[in-house]
């Protein structure tokens, strides 16, 4: 979504009424961001909307950064740098190593990525006493979903699904994750003043 | 995952050259400089993750044929950063700035001033604070010959010079400061 740099539109204060509404509807698509919430939009700060192209938004707060960004009325998705302060409270995934520097140039993340031995999809044990560190539940199409890389701590990607994780499982082909914000694209290299 | 335990947020550490967190340098085309930039400013993690160890850990978990395919491409992508680094600071080096004064009305100046977007300056921004230092005021405008540049009102060639070489760092030689005398007619 964001492959080329771009410079961001304008930028406007959003309204407080409608700041309460986005409150409300992060935590029900992260209901996990709730004990963090105060700490990612603390009541009193004024939340700002920047426009990006392709009828984006970027919510923002200003001297704390990015937060969540949404493609026309999508569900919300965070800024990297949030997911990276709260990497706990989402629904994550692993690639493989093999995947990453593809990731980390715009492809589209395919499944493979995923279901090979350096993969994780939510519903796996972890070998080393880890259990479920990705989840147990299998996700459905079109729930966001952030992507961790294979050795890394970070997170490399987010998205939505394209792809149910069962189906992954059973197929293992096709695109998992199409058109997100992934390390080192326009919306990470944004500059907000 | 729902198990987690609530944890306060974590600071990460990113790095000063590609802006990435340090552990996907290797992705970014620029880790010669990422690394050296992460040796001095943090070096307990320069050494995890660079040490011999990680490197060959890296290594291992993929097959020979896919590490030469990763390692052309991280080569390509090298190759393809400096080069687009270099053409940067070259443009940089040989534009032009050319600051204009043009008279308006008698004794009423205006300065143009061209050439700013070459030396990595964002037009508007820049008009901003000129505005601001000057106390006049600055605004982006159109060429016929396309392309902007940044008109102020009043004779601040002078002062538009100091500013770009002190506090822009535009190396002196590469501004011309031109009068512009005959717009119209003096009455």
């Amino acid at each position: 979504m964001f492959k080329k740099d771009f410079q961001a539109g304008s930028k406007s204060k959003v309204k407080s009424s409608i700041q309460r509404g986005i409150r409300q509807k992060v935590l029900e698509t992260y209901p996990l961001l709730e004990p963090h919430i105060d700490e990612i939009m603390p009541k009193k700060e004024q939340l700002e909307v920047v426009k990006l192209p392709d009828r984006t938004s970027l919510y923002t707060i200003p001297n704390i950064g990015p937060l969540f960004y949404q493609h026309i009325d999508d569900p919300f998705l965070p800024h990297l740098t949030l997911i990276h302060r709260f990497p706990d409270a989402f629904n994550r995934m692993r690639i493989d190593r093999g995947a990453i520097r593809f990731v980390l140039s715009g492809a589209a993340l395919m499944v493979p990525g995923l279901t090979s031995a350096g993969g994780r999809l939510p519903g796996e044990a972890e070998e080393d006493g880890q259990e479920y560190k990705y989840g147990k539940e299998e996700l459905e199409v079109g729930v966001p979903v952030v992507v961790e890389a294979e050795g890394k701590e970070h997170a490399c990607l987010v998205g939505l699904l394209k792809m149910g994780t069962k189906e992954m499982r059973e197929k293992k082909k096709g695109v998992a994750v199409e058109n997100g914000h992934y390390l080192g694209d326009g919306l990470w290299k944004l500059q907000l003043d | 995952m729902a198990e987690a335990p609530p944890e306060t947020a974590k600071h990460v550490v990113y790095c000063g050259v590609c802006s990435l967190p340090p552990e996907y340098c290797e992705f970014g085309g620029t880790t010669k400089k990422c690394e050296e930039w992460l040796q001095k400013e943090h070096p307990d993690m320069h050494e995890r993750l660079y040490s011999e160890d990680a490197l060959n850990a890296n290594m291992a978990t993929l097959s020979v044929e896919a590490q030469q395919r990763a390692e052309k491409d991280a080569k390509k992508k090298a190759a393809k950063a400096e080069a687009a680094e270099a053409r940067l600071a070259e443009e940089k080096a040989s534009a032009v700035v050319n600051i204009k004064r043009v008279e308006r009305n008698k004794r009423k100046f205006v300065t143009l001033i061209q050439g700013l977007e070459a030396q990595g300056m964002d037009l508007k921004k820049t008009a901003k604070d000129m505005a601001k230092k000057f106390a006049a005021s600055a605004s982006v405008t159109k060429i016929p010959g396309g392309g902007e540049e940044i008109t102020v009102q009043g004779d601040v060639a002078d002062d538009v010079w100091d500013w770009l070489v002190e506090e822009k760092g535009v190396n002196e030689d590469n501004i011309e400061i031109t009068e512009d005398k005959k717009k119209k007619g003096a009455a």
